[in-house]
């Protein structure tokens, strides 16, 4: 069992979860994730790791809340336990010197892209971070990523930022007036990732994308979580989660994320049922 | 499958040991042997077929106390138990079934867990028709082995039903730390072997449960899991340490754990990573691995959606590619979960089929269809991409191939179309990745097996040992816990001659808790 530390919602459906958990605070690496099981009669769900403190030994994510298991998460309280909190898992992100690179982030993505940010920063790069937000109330994390970032851009679809941008049309603005940018990463859900993908394309920018399909183990056991990158099946779970967002199909992504729709539909039903009769 | 090997010195006095003792002489005169050939095998009761294809409940019902006594008696306690031999873990099997045949159940389970630890598991799932009963002297005499299979599982369950279980004497704490990884079928008996030699052992599981495929793979209603976490918490009671959630490699590497103060290590992580045929469609939504599909049902509990929350498809026609134990438990499993057709799709013919003779048999009496000599060859989906036919090849069998099984070879424009919703690629797995990945002094095999020395099951690495499924590819159970068992007598030795090593140095410090 792993103790919750804090579980606190950031913004309108996007909460904030901190574990104890000193073995994975001590290996986790930016672009890891982890497999959280929030109850015994839970599913395994993958989680990308936002932050830890190796010190203190806990480890934090933030999620959105969408289907039964992330709203069990969104009611869990500081001195709850979870069954299953295990990690890090996956391939950490490649940080090295690249020059410019640019860090876009959506969503859960905003909180997910700050380690990478902050190692990439760390690793001597030019740090441009665009964070998307449908309207300002939905934006957090801004001051951290502002720490990290040596520019930071926020598109929006909201009068406040005088702006009604999608991510992409930003990304193109910045790529336009920016001498050179070498490696662009995207975080967020899937559309954001495939739409900054396919903006950066023609600019032949190496965009690495962090894939986010149904996973069970999270250790390669079961190829779930396969996608289709450069025309070869890979377990994001083990191969992944970076993959070069040029050479995904994300059609077929699209497609296999839907796999349980109408289950996840029920199950939250059934799952409200008993929890507000 | 049975090879031919000699006995070791040691089993071999023990077996003789026990045959000399005064109450088998008596038990031997007391019915003659042309006698026990008469008596005709029990026959193992199971549920009816219409009754137990709707539902996760045991299909097999196990001896009562009076059919195994009388199966006892029809075990001649040949001088020379050739069923010995077969037994990849030595059990010492004339002895613990002619204590059944006494009525000494207690003494019987002692003497079974002086070389198994998990006999409930091994008296359900081990191939006993090809290793120990394959050897039965009554099956050459008779063309019917005892039932050997059958009586360990008895024991095992008469001991669990008196809710006593006998805990062996354990050796006075050596100090030594041993670190496990995987509590699959290897790992939980390298543990339940070590502990009782006093060394501190330490079981790391990636998984929430232990068991590893015998919690994941083998389905209910084969193995129930009650009877698995039975087993699991007798090792405890013999005081194994089990760390679920922790993967070795990822959350802590090997050399890790070596400064840790781990002394020895096993490496039983199993071949965990599915194969897939790589032809076009396999990532259409309805296609799954078998691990994908079973983990979903057995570890997770699918079958009791929404109630749990992991969901699994319920194919209303489904095809499972493969002719393995694994097939049979997913063919099986589909069918429980509603499906209208359920169908094995093999591309050998049934001879060929590796699964064992019982599965094969339980499946067709549950209305599994088997279509033999045939291959899928890619799958068409629908508009929200979710599978809905497959393109299969009809094959005919040539010459045998390095497996000594008739090559099948495409019969060519035999083309034809199968309509299904669901598919389950059980052909088979590869050795886990991560522990090789992480440990870069470990020498691997081709196929990502850990390289061992086969008489000691030690790796390229002192201190570090290895089997089952990790060292073999996919292989079954019991050769696993065979492999471990090569391997904790091994890991004892290596830590004695340590212990001697270190004998009146400052390392004895660390040693003393």
């Amino acid at each position: 069992m792993a103790k919750i530390l804090l579980r606190e919602r950031l913004v309108p459906n996007i909460h904030i979860l901190e574990v104890y958990s000193p073995d994975i605070a001590r290996k986790c690496k930016p672009g890891q994730f982890v497999i959280i099981m929030p109850d015994e009669h839970g599913e395994r769900i993958p989680l990308t790791i936002a932050d830890w403190d190796r010190k203190k030994g806990s480890v934090t994510s933030v999620f959105m809340v969408v289907g039964t298991s992330t709203h069990k998460l969104s009611i869990l309280k500081a001195g709850d336990e979870v069954p299953v909190f295990v990690g890090p898992l996956g391939r950490p992100s490649e940080i090295k010197k690249y020059g410019t690179v640019l860090c876009a982030g959506g969503c859960f993505g905003i909180a997910a892209i700050y380690p990478l940010a902050r190692a990439l920063k760390k690793a001597g790069n030019k740090v441009i971070t665009v964070l998307d937000v449908k309207a300002n109330y939905l934006l957090y994390w801004e001051d951290k990523l502002r720490a990290e970032s040596d520019l930071l851009f926020i598109s929006a679809r909201d009068s406040f930022y005088d702006c009604k941008d999608y991510i992409p049309r930003t990304l193109k603005n910045i790529m336009k007036k920016e001498s050179e940018i070498h490696r662009v990463h995207s975080i967020g859900c899937t559309y954001l990732m495939s739409t900054c993908s396919e903006a950066t394309k023609p600019y032949g920018i190496k965009t690495i994308v962090s894939l986010n399909p149904i996973m069970v183990d999270g250790t390669g056991m079961c190829g779930a979580c396969r996608v289709t990158v450069d025309g070869k099946t890979k377990f994001a779970c083990v191969d992944g989660p970076d993959f070069d967002g040029h050479l995904v199909d994300w059609e077929e992504l699209f497609s296999r994320r839907k796999s349980y729709f109408e289950d996840e539909i029920q199950s939250l039903c059934y799952w409200e049922k008993k929890e507000f009769p | 499958m049975t090879e031919k090997k000699e006995m070791a010195p040691e089993l071999k006095e023990g077996l003789k040991a026990e045959f000399n003792k005064e109450w088998r002489k008596e038990l031997r005169k007391s019915l003659p042997i042309k006698e026990r050939t008469k008596l005709r095998r029990q026959k193992m009761p199971e549920r009816k077929p219409e009754e137990r294809n709707v539902d996760f409940d045991e299909v097999n019902l196990g001896l009562d106390a009076r059919k195994a006594k009388k199966e006892a008696r029809r075990c001649l306690d040949c001088a020379n138990p050739q069923c010995v031999l077969g037994c990849p873990v030595g059990i010492d099997i004339p002895t613990f079934i002619k204590l059944i045949e006494i009525g000494d159940f207690a003494q019987s389970i002692q003497k079974m867990k002086e070389t198994n630890s998990l006999p409930a598991i091994c008296g359900r799932v081990c191939p006993q028709e090809t290793q120990c009963e394959d050897l039965c002297t009554v099956k050459k005499a008779t063309g019917t082995p005892v039932a050997i299979g059958n009586l360990e599982r008895f024991i095992a369950d008469y001991e669990m039903s008196q809710g006593d279980v006998y805990i062996p004497q354990i050796t006075p704490p050596t100090g030594y730390k041993v670190a496990i990884i995987g509590a699959g079928p290897a790992g939980l008996t390298v543990a339940g072997e070590l502990v009782k030699k006093g060394h501190k052992v330490t079981i790391f599981e990636a998984l929430h449960v232990a068991g590893g495929v015998l919690a994941y793979g083998i389905p209910e209603f084969r193995l129930p899991k009650k009877t698995l976490q039975a087993e699991v918490d007798y090792l405890k009671r013999l005081g194994v340490e089990l760390k679920t959630n922790f993967i070795v490699g990822l959350t802590a590497t090997l050399e890790d754990l070596r400064n840790d103060g781990f002394d020895a290590f096993f490496i039983g992580t199993g071949a965990g990573l599915p194969n897939f045929m790589r032809v076009p469609g396999e990532n259409l939504i309805g296609i799954y691995s078998a691990n994908e599909y079973l983990t979903r049902v057995n570890l997770m509990k699918a079958y009791n959606f929404p109630e749990y929350d992991t969901p699994v498809f319920l194919g209303k026609r489904v095809a499972v590619l493969g002719g393995g134990n694994v097939a049979m438990d997913s063919v099986r499993t589909a069918k429980r979960l509603g499906a209208e057709l359920a169908a094995i799709v093999y591309r050998r013919s049934r001879v060929e089929m590796p699964a064992r003779v019982e599965e094969v048999h339980h499946a067709e009496e549950e209305g599994i269809e088997f279509h033999f000599l045939t291959t899928p060859t890619s799958y068409i989906g629908d508009e929200k991409h979710q599978v809905k036919a497959m393109e299969c090849l009809r094959m005919e069998l040539g010459e045998p191939d390095s497996s000594g099984r008739r090559r099948p070879i495409p019969i060519e424009g035999s083309e034809f179309i199968m309509d299904v919703d669901m598919v389950v690629v059980a052909i088979g797995n590869s050795p886990n990745p991560l522990i090789p990945q992480t440990t870069p002094q470990l020498k691997v095999g081709k196929w990502g097996n850990v390289e061992v020395d086969w008489d000691t099951m030690a790796t390229s690495i002192e201190g570090v040992y290895a089997g089952g499924d990790i060292i073999r590819g996919g292989a079954t159970v019991i050769l696993a816990m065979g492999d471990a068992r090569i391997a904790a007598a091994e890991m004892d030795k290596y830590l004695n001659t340590k212990k001697s090593k270190l004998q009146g140095t400052k390392s004895k410090k660390r040693r003393a808790k």
